[in-house]
C-alpha cells in the first residue's frame, strides 16, 4: 500500500464551519427512513465527529462527542447515555489513531473508519443488550459499511472550504 | 503536537474515563428512575424546530406524490370510500341506539356515566432510529393536551401509548415494543389477560394463560379498560397461533395487532379515562399499569 498522502497546505478551519457541519449531519440523522434502508443509513453525525476528531483534535474531542451523543439519545428516544457512551469511546479511539489515519491516502482511510464505527456500534449494541435485553439483529451493522464507503466523499466535502483559492497573481 | 494536545487540560484517557462514568450514571438513572425527564424535555423542545426543518422536504415530496396520484386510482378509491361510509353509517346508527340503551341501563343502575374521551388528531413525524425500541414521535404534545399514558389509536385499533409528552411532540411506545403490556380481554368470552410486545417482530405475545384456557385461533382481543389507562373496548389483536404444550404451565399464544402498527401516519390520541379507584393493598392479580 502506498503511504504518504499528497501533502496539502490548507487554510485554517473556521469554527463556524465545524458547528455547521455537525448541525447538518445531525439533521441528516433525523431523516425518517424505514426497513432495510434504516439499518443501511450511515450515522452521519458519528462520521462527521470522527472527521473532526482526526483533523481538529484540539477543537472537537471526547466532550463534544458526548454532548452530541446525548442529543442523539433524545432524538432517537433511546436511553440517555447509549449514544453518548459509544460516541465518546469512538472519539477517544480516533484521538489515538488519528496520526496513523491522516498518514493514509483519503481512499485508504475507510478501513480504519469502518473499524471505529463498528466498535462504536458494538458499544451501543452492548449497552442496549444490558439495558433492555433485546438483540436488534446484525443488519444494523450495514450502517458502518455504507459509512466507510461514503468516507472519501465526506472527507473531500469537509476539506473544500479549507482549500486555498486559486490565485492567478501567485506563481 | 503531543505537547500541544496535552497542554489543553486533562489527558484523553482521563476525559474518556470521566465521560464514560457520566454516561453510565445517565444510563442507570434513565433506565431505572426517571430523574432526567426534565433534561430530555428541554432538549427535545430546543431541537423541535430542527426536526420540523428535516421533515419539510419529506412532507413536500409526499404532497407532490399525492398530487400526482393517478385520476382513476382516486376514482376507484372514492367508490370504495363511499361504500365504506354507507357501511359505517349503518354501523353508527346501530352504535347510537346501543349507546342510548347503554346509557339508559347505566342510569338505571345509577352507576357512573361513561365519559366519552376527547381525542386529539396527530401525525407521526418519524419513527425512532433506535433499533432497541419501537417508538414513534408524533407532532402533538402537552400544549395540545396530550398527557402521558394516553392511548394512541388508528382507524382500526390500538397502536400504542404516549410514553413522554413534550410541549409540541410526544413519544409513543408501540404495543409491539419489547415487554409493553396491554391489558386485554377476549371479545368472545370476556377472558382477561395481558398481551406483551415482542420488540423484534410485529407480533404480540399473550402470556400467563394455562394450557386448558378457552382461547382459539381467530379470537379478537380488545382492551379491557381495567388498567384505567386505555379506554375499554379498543380492538388490539387477533390470535393467530395457540401452542398448547402440556410440558409447560402456560400455552404459547401469538397474536397479530389489528391496527396497522407501523403503517399509517395519522393517529388519534385519546385522553386517559378517569383514574381508577385505588387498588386494595394486596391484589392477587398482577395488573400492570402499562408504563415502564
Amino acid at each position: 500500500m502506498e503511504i504518504g498522502p499528497r501533502q496539502e497546505i490548507l487554510l485554517p478551519v473556521r469554527p463556524g464551519f465545524i458547528v455547521f457541519s455537525l448541525v447538518i449531519s445531525y439533521l441528516l440523522n433525523l431523516i425518517p427512513v424505514e426497513g432495510l434502508l434504516k439499518s443501511a443509513m450511515p450515522d452521519f453525525l458519528a462520521m462527521t465527529l470522527l472527521y473532526w476528531c482526526i483533523h481538529q483534535p484540539q477543537r472537537v474531542g471526547i466532550g463534544t462527542s458526548w454532548v452530541l451523543g446525548i442529543l442523539m439519545d433524545v432524538a432517537n428516544a433511546s436511553i440517555f447515555g447509549e449514544h453518548a457512551l459509544a460516541y465518546s469511546l469512538m472519539a477517544y479511539l480516533a484521538l489515538l489513531l488519528r496520526r496513523r489515519v491522516s498518514m493514509l491516502k483519503i481512499d485508504h482511510q475507510f478501513t480504519h473508519v469502518m473499524l471505529l464505527l463498528f466498535i462504536m456500534q458494538s458499544v451501543m449494541l452492548l449497552t442496549g443488550l444490558a439495558a433492555k435485553n433485546i438483540f436488534p439483529g446484525w443488519t444494523q451493522f450495514l450502517g458502518s459499511l455504507t459509512a466507510g464507503l461514503l468516507w472519501p466523499v465526506l472527507t473531500r466535502l469537509l476539506k473544500l472550504p479549507q482549500r486555498p483559492k486559486a490565485d492567478p497573481t501567485r506563481i | 503536537m503531543e505537547q500541544e494536545l496535552f497542554s489543553h487540560g486533562p489527558s484523553p484517557a482521563a476525559r474518556l474515563t470521566f465521560f464514560t462514568l457520566l454516561s453510565l450514571l445517565f444510563l442507570i438513572s434513565d433506565a431505572h428512575y426517571r430523574y432526567l425527564d426534565v433534561l430530555r424535555i428541554g432538549i427535545e423542545t430546543a431541537t423541535y424546530p430542527l426536526q420540523r426543518l428535516v421533515m419539510a422536504p419529506v412532507d413536500l415530496a409526499r404532497g407532490v406524490g399525492s398530487y400526482l396520484h393517478a385520476q382513476n386510482s382516486l376514482v376507484g378509491e372514492n367508490v370504495i370510500l363511499k361504500q365504506q361510509i354507507l357501511e359505517n353509517r349503518a354501523e353508527l346508527l346501530r352504535m347510537e341506539s346501543l349507546r342510548r340503551e347503554n346509557d339508559h341501563l347505566r342510569r338505571l343502575f345509577e352507576s357512573a356515566k361513561k365519559i366519552r374521551n376527547p381525542a386529539v388528531m396527530a401525525e407521526i413525524i418519524y419513527g425512532a432510529r433506535d433499533p432497541f425500541s419501537r417508538k414513534v414521535i408524533v407532532d402533538k404534545g402537552s400544549f395540545s393536551h396530550v398527557r402521558e399514558g394516553s392511548a394512541v389509536i388508528d382507524d382500526s385499533g390500538l397502536i400504542g401509548q404516549v410514553l413522554r409528552a413534550y410541549p409540541w411532540a410526544s413519544e409513543v411506545s408501540l404495543i409491539t415494543d419489547k415487554d409493553h403490556p396491554t391489558p386485554v380481554e377476549v371479545m368472545r368470552n370476556g377472558l382477561r389477560a395481558v398481551v406483551f410486545g415482542f420488540g423484534s417482530s410485529n407480533l404480540l405475545d399473550l402470556r400467563y394463560l394455562s394450557t386448558n384456557t378457552d382461547i382459539r385461533e381467530g379470537d379478537v382481543l380488545v382492551t379491557s379498560g381495567i388498567d384505567g389507562t386505555f379506554p375499554q373496548g379498543l380492538p388490539v389483536a387477533t390470535v393467530i397461533k395457540v401452542d398448547r404444550n402440556p410440558a409447560y404451565t402456560f400455552s404459547r399464544i401469538l397474536c397479530k395487532p389489528i391496527a396497522g402498527v407501523d403503517q399509517y401516519r395519522q393517529v388519534l390520541i385519546m385522553a386517559p379515562s378517569a383514574p381508577p379507584p385505588p387498588l386494595p393493598v394486596e391484589t392477587p392479580e398482577p395488573v400492570n399499569k402499562g408504563k415502564k
